[in-house]
């Protein structure tokens, strides 16, 4: 029998308190609603969340693993890049 | 609040729809044809549970018997349940599965909207909380029916027979009865049979859009809501009530 799998989507879930959507797994389903809804019945029975964004997983564009001594480490030794350097005026403190 | 006995076979036959299809779907536990899709219907059968300890814990209350849910879901016998007929059929397939979810949440909704208004505190209370529930079945399983109709031949064939086997159970839902009038009267909860056109408006663009042939009604009728069930349910309950029948008030 020939055997046709569901594109995979990923889901990215917003908490209750919280501001962005967070990565939390994936789900394979036919299309875009569908994805919606199996998200809903996997990631949120427990209250995890009050908004779902799903994206076809090969819409995702992903750095090469290999690439990353080039992409990262070069970043390692610039703590100037942090800004712990600077005094900050009274009023913008807690930046 | 005291209630009559056509109050109590209503809210008798409310919960044990929920009971029975909320056991039927549990069935699909483990056994579903993806995980999302196990996952699905093991919370819409946990809904319907929910629902139906609910309804029957508040029978029992009103009752004033002693019963409580447990006593009302696992010590009657098969022809004191008052749930539909449609909600006892075996799964068979997924095809049928979700084209009974469709028929039934869809009414549901029509029910769960009008009973929001309940003269029964309690009851108005708990057609609340349903409602977004049913709202979400018959969301989720309309669009399985449409996708099983419009998909392939063989889906198509598929929903189209289970829509065969189904339909002529549904007249049950709507066929008059004296405990509903009584009920209507006392402004509890609708008459069944005013149900009908709303449920025909939210199923029938649906079928259309599966590409499904609406069924004609026939003369066939079942009786579940009067007692009188299919050889099914006997078999269901004897799993469903095997643990408390066998070690009596055992618990966990």
């Amino acid at each position: 029998m020939e055997r046709k799998e569901w594109p995979l989507w990923e889901v990215f879930i917003r908490s209750r308190n919280g501001l962005d959507h967070k990565h939390c797994g994936s789900v394979h389903a036919p299309d875009a609603r569908l994805a919606l809804q199996v998200a809903r019945d996997v990631y949120t029975r427990r209250q995890e969340g009050v908004s779902i964004w799903v994206v076809e997983a090969r819409h995702i564009v992903a750095s090469d693993p290999d690439a990353k001594p080039e992409l990262f480490d070069p970043a390692e030794d610039k703590i100037y890049r942090h800004p712990t350097f600077y005094r900050l005026p009274e009023e913008v403190d807690h930046m | 609040m005291t209630a009559t006995p056509e109050h109590l076979e209503y809210l008798l036959r409310l919960g044990d729809n929920a009971l029975i299809l909320g056991q039927r779907l549990s069935e699909w536990c483990g056994h579903a044809p993806v995980l999302e899709e196990d996952l699905a219907l093991a919370n819409m059968a946990l809904d319907l549970i929910g629902q139906a300890r609910l309804l029957l814990s508040h029978a029992g209350r009103l009752e004033g018997r002693g019963r409580d849910e447990d006593a009302l879901a696992f010590l009657r016998t098969e022809q004191h349940f008052r749930n539909l007929t449609l909600c006892e059929l075996p799964n068979v397939d997924f095809a049928r599965t979700v084209v009974r979810n469709f028929l039934f949440s869809a009414f549901q909704v029509a029910l769960w909207e009008r009973l929001a208004a309940s003269a029964d505190p309690e009851l108005a209370a708990i057609a609340g909380k349903s409602l977004k529930e049913a709202r979400y079945h018959v969301r989720h399983a309309g669009d399985w029916v449409i996708r099983l109709g419009d998909g392939s031949a063989e889906s198509h064939a598929r929903a189209q027979a289970a829509l065969d086997y189904l339909w002529p159970y549904t007249a049950e839902l709507f066929a008059a009865t004296p405990a509903d009038a009584a009920v209507a009267a006392a402004a509890i909860g609708p008459a069944w049979s005013e149900l009908e056109a709303p449920w025909a408006a939210a199923v029938v663009p649906v079928l259309n859009e599966a590409t499904l042939a609406v069924p004609a009604r026939t003369a066939f009728r079942s009786y579940g809501k009067f007692g009188r069930h299919s050889e099914h349910l006997g078999h269901l309950l004897g799993e469903m009530q095997y643990l408390q029948r066998t070690y009596p008030g055992a618990r966990w």
